[in-house]
C-alpha cells in the first residue's frame, strides 16, 4: 500500500516548523506506523536528507517513549492504543496522513516529532514516591491489602507517562498523568502516611511546570494507552482540598 | 589471575560473613566519595538510590529521556521469591538448585546461593515501595509458578511485573534526586571509561540532545547497562538496547564472560515480514494455562479449530511430561525449533507454534483468563488484530536474554578495580541458561541488596580522587574526549551508501542462522568470515547523515552498531571453544540420541572470560566452577 504523508519538521526547539509531505511506497498493511517511518527515514536518508526525528523504544507499548498526533488523533486513530502499536492496517491505501509531535507548553519540541517531557519527571520528583529507604521494609505478608483495593491501585499504577492526556486536553492539563501517581501511593496504606505532603506538593509542581488546569472533558480518559480512569482526577481534588 | 574471591565456609553463611566483614565508611566521609553509575533500569536506579541513601555522592547517566523509561519495564512475567507462601515445598536451598540446574550447572554455586537468599527481601521492598503484586481475596500476596519449576513462588503484578518494579525504583531513585542526594543526566550515552594506573576513575559520555562530550571522575563506576540480545537484530528488546557501555568498558580491560549465552524466549511473537523491526514477547506466564501444539502433518491446511486432537502434537507434554508446558525456555525454544524445522510450522512462513487456551477457558472460564491475562491478549490483539480467547495465538522463539555479560567477582567487581556490573550486563547468576522471573530478581538484588556492602567495601580500602582528580586525570580524559570526537567525526565522514539500520539488519541475520538457537562449527566458521566482511564493509560504506552536534540519531545508532560488529566477532568464537551442549549454547554435534544437549563435564566445567587484546584480538582465559554443595547431575525435565 501507499500513503500521503505531511510530518511536522522543525529544526530545534527554538526554529519553527512546518508540515512536508513525503509519498511512502511499499508499505505493508501489517507494518507499525513506526516501522513505516524507519522505512521512509532509509529513504530519505539515501537521497541525501535529514532522516525524521521521532522516538520509539520498546515497540510494544509499554515504555512510553513513543507517541505523536496521526490526523488530529493523539498517538492512534484508534483509543487506547499506543503510536507503535499502531499499524497500517487502520489506514485506507492513499491515505493522507498528517504527523505532528504532542502539543503542549510544558512538552518543547526539541526536534521534529520529538518532545521533552521532563516535567513529568519533576512531577514525581515533587511526591510521586513512597518515602522508604533499601533495607527498612518489614515482612511483606505483615500488610494485608485487600484484593480489590491492590487491583484499583494497580489500575491507576499502569500510566506509561507517554504524555498522551496532555496533548489531548484543550487545556493541556496534567491532571490525569498527576492524580493516577497520586491514586496508587495513596490508596495503598504503605503511601497513606505521605498522602496530604503528596498531593500538595505534586499539585504544585503539576502548576508551576505550566500545564492547564482540567476542566472534565474526559478526553484524556478516552485516549490513554492504558485506560486510567478520570476518576483518578476526582479523588485528587478531594485529597488536596482535605490536605489544604 | 581471576579470582572470584568467594568466601569460604558452609554456603549458607558466605553471605552473611561477607557483610559482617566488608569493610564501612563513617555517614560524614561518605560524602567524600562520588560514584557514577550508568543505566537507569532496575539494577542502575536501585543501586543508584540506595548507595545516595547511604550518604555517597551519586551522579547517574542514562541515554533515555527519563529513567523510567530503561528496558526493565517491559518484563512482563513476575519476579520470584522462595518465601514459600504456598508451602509446597519452596526454600533458599530448592531455589538455588532449580537455578543453578536451569542453567545447566554453568554458574557459580555462591552466587546463585546468594540471588536465592536475597529473593525475599526484594519482595518485602517491593511491597513496601507501593509495587501493587497480585493479591489473594484474603489480601495476602500470591503467587504463580513459571518455567523450570514445580513450585509456585513466582510474585506478580498482572503482566506488567517489570514496569511496577522500575516505577519503585525510579521512583526512589527521584526521592534521592529531591533531596539533592544524587544527580541525573538524562539522554547522556557512556562513549569510554577512563582508567588510571589499571583503577577505573571515570566516563567520558556524549550529551544526545546537543553532541557535547565531557568527563566525569568517580571513585566507583557502576554499569548496569543492560543486555545486548537486541544483537540479533529481531529480538524482544527494545530498539535502542545496546551493548555500547560493556564494549567499550572491554576494549578498556574488563573480561567478557560467556558473551555467546543468549536466550531465545520460547514465547514471542512470530515475524511476519522483512520490514519487521522487533518480536514481541508473550509472557511465559501464559504457559501456565496454555498448551502448546503444532498439527502433526507437514501438510495439515486446516484453521486450528478444527484440528482434531489426534491430529495435533502437544510436543512439550509428549517429551517433557513432568514439566510439559512449563519446560525450561532454552528447551522449549528448542522444541519448537525442532517441529518447525520438520515442517509442521503454523503461520503464513510455518515459523510459528501454536499456544492454544481452550481447555483453560473451558476449565475456568472467560472472566478467571481475563482476569489473569487480560492485558496480555489485549496486546495480541493489537498486534496482531486476532482475538485469542477465539483462536489460538502463535508464537515463536525470540532472541531475548543476555547470560553473558562482564565478568564479576562474588562482590560484583570487574577484573578493573573500581568497576562494578549490575544486572543483565553482568555474566553472573544464571549459567548458560536463565528461568523465567530471575532476570528481574537478580537486577533487584544486585541493586539494592548487593552493591551497596560491596561498593562500600571496596571504597572504604580506596583513597577518594574524584573530587580534587589532579593533572593525570584531566589529560587523560581530554584525551578520551579527542579521540571520541575524531572517531564520531570519521564514522560521518564515510559517506558510504548503507544505513547503520541495514548493517544491523545483516548482522542479525547471520547471527540468527548461524550462531543462534542451535550452532555447529562449520556454520560459525562460515559466520566468522562473513562479520569480518560486514565489519570491513561498515568501515567504507557506513551512510550517515547529519552532523555531530545536536540529535542524531543515525549516529547513535551507527556507534552502538560498530560495537555490535565487535562483539559478533567473539559471540561466535566463544560459541565455537565451547565444544558440548550447556542450556542455551545447543552445539549440534554434541547432543544425546533423542536431542537433547549433551554437556561435557570434564572439559567445559568452565566460564569463558575473554581479555581484549586489540580489535577482533583476545586472549582466552578460564574460571573454572566448583560444585561443593550441589551435586551436579544430567539435566532433565522428563
Amino acid at each position: 500500500m501507499k500513503l500521503e504523508l505531511h510530518i511536522w519538521r522543525q529544526a530545534g526547539p527554538n526554529e519553527s516548523g512546518k508540515f512536508e509531505k513525503y509519498e511512502a511506497k511499499n508499505l505493508d498493511p501489517h507494518m507499525s506506523v513506526p516501522e513505516m517511518l524507519d522505512q521512509l527515514n532509509t529513504q530519505i536518508i539515501k537521497s541525501g536528507g535529514d532522516p525524521v526525528a521521532f522516538e520509539s523504544d520498546c515497540r510494544e507499548g509499554i515504555c512510553g517513549q513513543c507517541g505523536f498526533a496521526i490526523n488530529g488523533d493523539i498517538h492512534s486513530p484508534h483509543p487506547g492504543t499506543t503510536t507503535c502499536q499502531t499499524h497500517l492496517r487502520s489506514f485506507k491505501d492513499g491515505d493522507k496522513l498528517f504527523l505532528e509531535p504532542f502539543r503542549a507548553k510544558a512538552f518543547p519540541i526539541k526536534k521534529d516529532l520529538v518532545i521533552d517531557r521532563s516535567a513529568f519527571d519533576r512531577i514525581i520528583e515533587a511526591g510521586g514516591y513512597i518515602g522508604v529507604n533499601t533495607g527498612q521494609a518489614s515482612e511483606a505478608n505483615t500488610t494485608l491489602i485487600e484484593h480489590d483495593l491492590a487491583e484499583n491501585a494497580f489500575d491507576a499504577a499502569a500510566c506509561i507517562g507517554c504524555g498522551a492526556c496532555v496533548a489531548t486536553c484543550k487545556n493541556a492539563s496534567a491532571s490525569l498523568f498527576t492524580s493516577a501517581k497520586i491514586s496508587h501511593l495513596s490508596l495503598l496504606p504503605q503511601g497513606k502516611p505521605e498522602a496530604q505532603t503528596r498531593v500538595k506538593n505534586m499539585v504544585a509542581q503539576m502548576d508551576t511546570e505550566g500545564f492547564g488546569a482540567c476542566s472534565f472533558t474526559g478526553a484524556c480518559e478516552v485516549i490513554c494507552p492504558q485506560d486510567i480512569s478520570i476518576s483518578n482526577i476526582v479523588a485528587m481534588n478531594k485529597r488536596w482540598r482535605k490536605a489544604l | 589471575m581471576l579470582d572470584a574471591k568467594i568466601p569460604d565456609g558452609p554456603i549458607e553463611e558466605k553471605w552473611a560473613k561477607y557483610k559482617a566483614s566488608a569493610k564501612l565508611i563513617n555517614p560524614a566521609n561518605r560524602r567524600k566519595y562520588k560514584i557514577v553509575v550508568v543505566g537507569t533500569g532496575l539494577a542502575g536506579s536501585s543501586s543508584a538510590a540506595s548507595l545516595a541513601e547511604l550518604g555517597f555522592d551519586v551522579e547517574v547517566f542514562t541515554f533515555h529521556d527519563s529513567a523510567r523509561r530503561a528496558h526493565s519495564v517491559a518484563a512482563q512475567g513476575g519476579v520470584n521469591a522462595a518465601k514459600d507462601y504456598k508451602n509446597d515445598g519452596d526454600s533458599v536451598w530448592r531455589m538455588f538448585y532449580d537455578t543453578l540446574k536451569g542453567g545447566d550447572f554453568r554458574a557459580r554455586e555462591a552466587n546463585v546461593y546468594r540471588l536465592a537468599e536475597c529473593s525475599m527481601s526484594l519482595i518485602d521492598q517491593a511491597v513496601a515501595q507501593g509495587v501493587p503484586f497480585a493479591r489473594e481475596y484474603s489480601g495476602y500476596l500470591r503467587n504463580r509458578s513459571f518455567g523450570g519449576v514445580q513450585v509456585s513462588r513466582t510474585f506478580y503484578a498482572r503482566g506488567q511485573t517489570g514496569q511496577q518494579l522500575l516505577l519503585g525504583a525510579y521512583q526512589s531513585l527521584m526521592r534521592q534526586k529531591s533531596q539533592g542526594n544524587l544527580r541525573l543526566n538524562t539522554r547522556h550515552e557512556m562513549l569510554d571509561v577512563i582508567t588510571e594506573e589499571g583503577k577505573t576513575k571515570g566516563v567520558t559520555v556524549r550529551n544526545l540532545d546537543t553532541g557535547a562530550i565531557s568527563s566525569h571522575a568517580c571513585d566507583a563506576l557502576i554499569i548496569a547497562s543492560g543486555g545486548y540480545g537486541k544483537i540479533y537484530y529481531l529480538s524482544t528488546l527494545a530498539m535502542n538496547c545496546n551493548a555500547t557501555a560493556i564494549w567499550r568498558a572491554h576494549r578498556k580491560g574488563a573480561f567478557m564472560a560467556a558473551p555467546s549465552w543468549t536466550q531465545f524466549h520460547p514465547t514471542s511473537l512470530p515475524q511476519l515480514g522483512s520490514y519487521q523491526s522487533k518480536l514481541t514477547l508473550m509472557s511465559e506466564s501464559l504457559r501456565n494455562d496454555g498448551r502448546i501444539w503444532v498439527p502433526k502433518s507437514p501438510d495439515e491446511k486446516r484453521p486450528p479449530g478444527d484440528i482434531p486432537e489426534n491430529d495435533r502434537d502437544y510436543y512439550l507434554e509428549r517429551r517433557y511430561p513432568a514439566f510439559g508446558n512449563l519446560a525450561p525456555r532454552d528447551i522449549s525454544s528448542r522444541a519448537a525449533k525442532e517441529r518447525i524445522d520438520a515442517g509442521c510450522g503454523v503461520g503464513p512462513m510455518k515459523n510459528a507454534v501454536y499456544l492454544d487456551f481452550k481447555d483453560a477457558l473451558e476449565r475456568d472460564g472467560k472472566p478467571e483468563i481475563k482476569n489473569r491475562y487480560g492485558n496480555l491478549f489485549e496486546m495480541y490483539r493489537k498486534i496482531t488484530g486476532m482475538d485469542a480467547y477465539e483462536e489460538p495465538m502463535m508464537i515463536a522463539p525470540s532472541a531475548h536474554f543476555s547470560m553473558g555479560g562482564l565478568w564479576v567477582d562474588y562482590g560484583l567487581m570487574s577484573n578493573l578495580s573500581g568497576l562494578f556490573v549490575l544486572g543483565e550486563a553482568n555474566f553472573s547468576d544464571h549459567g548458560a541458561n536463565r528461568l523465567g522471573a530471575n532476570s528481574l530478581l537478580q537486577a533487584c538484588v544486585d541493586g539494592y541488596f548487593i552493591a551497596p556492602h560491596t561498593v562500600m567495601d571496596f571504597l572504604a580500602n580506596t583513597e577518594p580522587t574524584a573530587k580534587n582528580p589532579g593533572e593525570n586525570w584531566t589529560a587523560l580524559a581530554a584525551a578520551s574526549e579527542k579521540k571520541l570526537e575524531e572517531h564520531l567525526g570519521k564514522l560521518l565522514a564515510t559517506k558510504g551508501n548503507t544505513t547503520a539500520e541495514e548493517f544491523h539488519k545483516e548482522l542479525g541475520k547471520t547471527l540468527y542462522q548461524k550462531c543462534g538457537l542451535s550452532r555447529n562449527r562449520s556454520d560459525m566458521e562460515e559466520a566468522h568470515t562473513e562479520l569480518l566482511r560486514l565489519q570491513e564493509r561498515f568501515s567504507t560504506d557506513l551512510l550517515i547523515s547529519g552532523k555531530a552536534g545536536g540529535i542524531n540519531f543515525e549516529l547513535e545508532k551507527a556507534s552502538r552498531v560498530e560495537d555490535y560488529l565487535e562483539m559478533a566477532l567473539l559471540i561466535v568464537a566463544d560459541a565455537l571453544q565451547r565444544e558440548e551442549s550447556c542450556g542455551a549454547h545447543f552445539r549440534e554435534e554434541y547432543q544425546t540420541a533423542d536431542g537433547e544437549a549433551l554437556r561435557n563435564d570434564e572439559e567445559f566445567q568452565y566460564v569463558s572470560v575473554w581479555e581484549h587484546t586489540g580489535k577482533n584480538e583476545h586472549k582466552f582465559h578460564k574460571e573454572p566452577l566448583h560444585f561443593e554443595f550441589a551435586e551436579v547431575k544430567e539435566r532433565s525435565y522428563k
